[in-house]
């Protein structure tokens, strides 16, 4: 197991309480698994994303553990938490495209990040060279001033950077979603080819685009109202998906060859949970066709087949 | 690269000539009529002295030709460096008087305005950084800007002038002396230089800090300082980056700063009756002095081009994307 992730709780904190954005979740991830991370805005997959790597400044690590290759990660203590990062973890940004400082140029900052982390420029200078040619950036770009470079040469740059030291665990958030769709494809291949080569031992996907993660993770998550609702590899979690809301998900998506004209998308009635107050019980229980009694207390995450985990009581 | 300075040097010289046209013409169409108040100073009895002396005056001034052609007249001049003669101390020309002026504003005001911008932006920068240090500089800055200048300097010319009378309070250098290069000359220009220095640093440094301040926090809190720290960075380089990129804005700020260098100083000027280009302007508007007020006001707009024509180059040196830009690249 590379990661192990067992009853993380991370809280927004606010002038009117905290925000329960990770509430208990628990999962593992294999050497060499790219996993899908999916769920609407505000089902806590960027939190989940951002805790194993910074939290920023108003999020509070309340209770759970993270572990890599059986070291616990320190998320709460940011100073601790600096010799794992860019080494053992790292992060493709939401905002890759801005992630770069405007006033240096690329390569000065490469060069100025890696002697402040103690790492001698000289020696990784060609790896770097090759993987920029990897991904189809001439090494000028080092050369270069972020604003000289598309969206999308931004993007790769910022992917060859974070994963520069060969992380055990990489999280690329919505990395996709800013680019065209012809850009989208090649950023993902990308992915899974730094993956098989050994850049990244394993792989966290946060993504809304199901469709897209589909094609390259091996399995995927479901968020929803800061846990999970399901993990399974990636074709059993799309063709048998268990839990309702996985479902109802799946059923949104247009399908390849289905007219929409006199068939509309089916969408998930109601909104999701307020995650101040969080209701009692299963978190898509409002919204629910198959809610009863039963689910005002909460269902456990867990295993109904061969790496097939759910929390819903209608699983079984 | 050429083009890009010979199009700013083509808007400088637009702007240059309009400004010089309000300012020939804000004098002439406010009320009153100087030689009228010339006359009155010589108090002549008769109707027909005071007629001879009114040709003579407006002969002098330029005055007795239609209005366009006193307008061409005034560029031919200025061209050859000649800003007429003055009203108020008639009949010493306008050129001279500004020479004797302009040292005194700007040996105030330059050393003032930059090393208040530079103490400021230290001092943000390291309010930033710490909760003691913004709890106490944060306060200190919002009462320095809010406090009225005027206030200022007179709260700073009664405590530090009279009540310890450590400094003399008006004048640029004693009454009993003479410029000179002498050392007691230095000494007691000194003296008086400091309290309307002082004045004028304090009253900056507030408004320079606290923008430093929440320009810093501002880029910290930018995706480039997260990303860094997403990658371990440690606190110095992000500080480093948000320092230079924070930079930016203030440079600009200070370009305006310098620009008003000398209306800025009418205050200072008035309060503690330093002889500068300010002090100057307040006398030429009361004497009604066109040429006078022209002079300094020319002087005021040239000050504000070259400085804003100096940032220009500096932005050029320490922000690629205008370099960029320049180039012909994508923006």
């Amino acid at each position: 197991m590379a990661l192990q992730v067992s009853d993380l709780r991370v809280h927004y904190r606010t002038v009117r309480g905290d925000v329960r954005a990770l509430d208990g979740v628990t999962f593992a991830l294999a050497d060499g698994e790219i996993t899908g991370l999916a769920g609407e805005s505000g089902s806590g997959k960027t939190t989940l994303g951002k805790s194993l790597v910074r939290l920023d400044g108003r999020m509070r690590h309340v209770g759970g553990r993270v572990e890599l290759d059986g070291r616990e990660l320190p998320i709460g203590d940011s100073a601790r938490m600096d010799r794992f990062r860019f080494h053992e973890v790292s992060v493709i940004p939401q905002y890759a495209m801005s992630a770069l400082n405007p006033t240096r140029r690329i390569g000065t900052m490469v060069r100025e990040l890696l002697r402040s982390r103690g790492i001698g420029h000289r020696a990784v200078r060609p790896e770097l060279e090759r993987r920029l040619r990897l991904v189809g950036l001439a090494p000028e770009v080092l050369d270069r001033y972020p604003i000289e470079l598309s969206g999308g040469m931004k993007q790769r740059v910022v992917m060859v950077l974070s994963t520069l030291l060969d992380p055990a665990l990489l999280v690329a958030d919505e990395v996709t979603s800013a680019l065209d769709v012809s850009t989208q494809r090649a950023v993902a291949e990308a992915l899974v080819e730094f993956r098989d080569r050994g850049y990244v031992r394993s792989m966290i996907v946060v993504t809304h685009d199901l469709s897209l993660v589909y094609q390259i993770a091996d399995s995927i998550m479901v968020m929803y109202g800061g846990r999970l609702a399901e993990k399974a590899p990636a074709d059993a979690l799309v063709t048998a998906p268990r839990h309702p809301y996985t479902r109802r998900l799946l059923a949104a998506l247009p399908e390849p060859g289905v007219r929409h004209e006199d068939k509309r998308l089916a969408g998930i009635p109601g909104g999701p949970p307020e995650l101040l107050d969080p209701p009692a019980g299963c978190r898509f229980r409002a919204r629910c066709p198959l809610a009863d009694d039963r689910c005002a207390e909460q269902p456990p995450f867990t295993e109904v087949a061969p790496a097939h985990f759910v929390a819903c009581w209608k699983a079984g | 690269m050429w083009r890009y300075f010979g199009r700013k040097l083509l808007i400088y010289l637009f702007t240059l000539v309009a400004a010089v046209t309000v300012n020939w013409m804000i004098p002439r169409f406010m009320p009153g009529d100087p030689v009228q108040s010339r006359l009155a100073r010589a108090s002549l009895q008769s109707p027909e002295a005071s007629a001879a002396m009114a040709e003579y005056y407006r002969g002098v001034f330029g005055l007795d030709v239609p209005v366009w052609q006193q307008y061409l007249n005034f560029w031919g001049s200025l061209l050859r460096g000649d800003l007429g003669t003055s009203m108020w101390l008639f009949p010493r020309p306008v050129t001279e008087i500004l020479a004797g002026a302009v040292p005194y504003s700007l040996a105030l005001l330059v050393p003032a305005i930059l090393l208040s911008w530079y103490a400021g932006n230290k001092l943000g920068a390291a309010a930033a950084r710490g909760r003691w240090l913004d709890n106490t500089v944060l306060p200190l800055g919002y009462l320095l800007t809010a406090m009225p200048y005027m206030w200022l300097a007179l709260l700073l010319a009664w405590s530090l002038g009279i009540v310890a009378g450590l400094f003399p309070v008006a004048g640029a250098y004693g009454f009993g002396l003479q410029p000179s290069w002498s050392l007691a000359f230095a000494a007691s220009l000194a003296a008086h230089w400091f309290l309307p220095f002082l004045s004028l640093f304090l009253v900056a440094l507030g408004g320079w800090a606290i923008g430093m301040r929440n320009l810093i926090i501002y880029e910290l809190e930018s995706d480039y300082a997260s990303y860094l720290q997403s990658l371990g960075a440690p606190r110095r380089l992000v500080r480093r980056y948000a320092f230079r990129n924070a930079m930016l804005p203030q440079i600009t700020g200070l370009a305006v700063q310098l620009g008003t260098i000398v209306a800025g100083s009418l205050l200072t000027e008035i309060v503690f009756g330093y002889p500068g280009i300010g002090y100057l302007i307040l006398q030429a508007i009361r004497n009604q002095d066109y040429f006078l007020l022209q002079g300094a006001f020319l002087f005021i707009v040239i000050g504000v081009l070259l400085a804003n024509f100096v940032v220009d180059l500096v932005y050029v040196l320490v922000d690629p994307r205008v370099r960029v830009q320049m180039q012909g690249g994508a923006a």
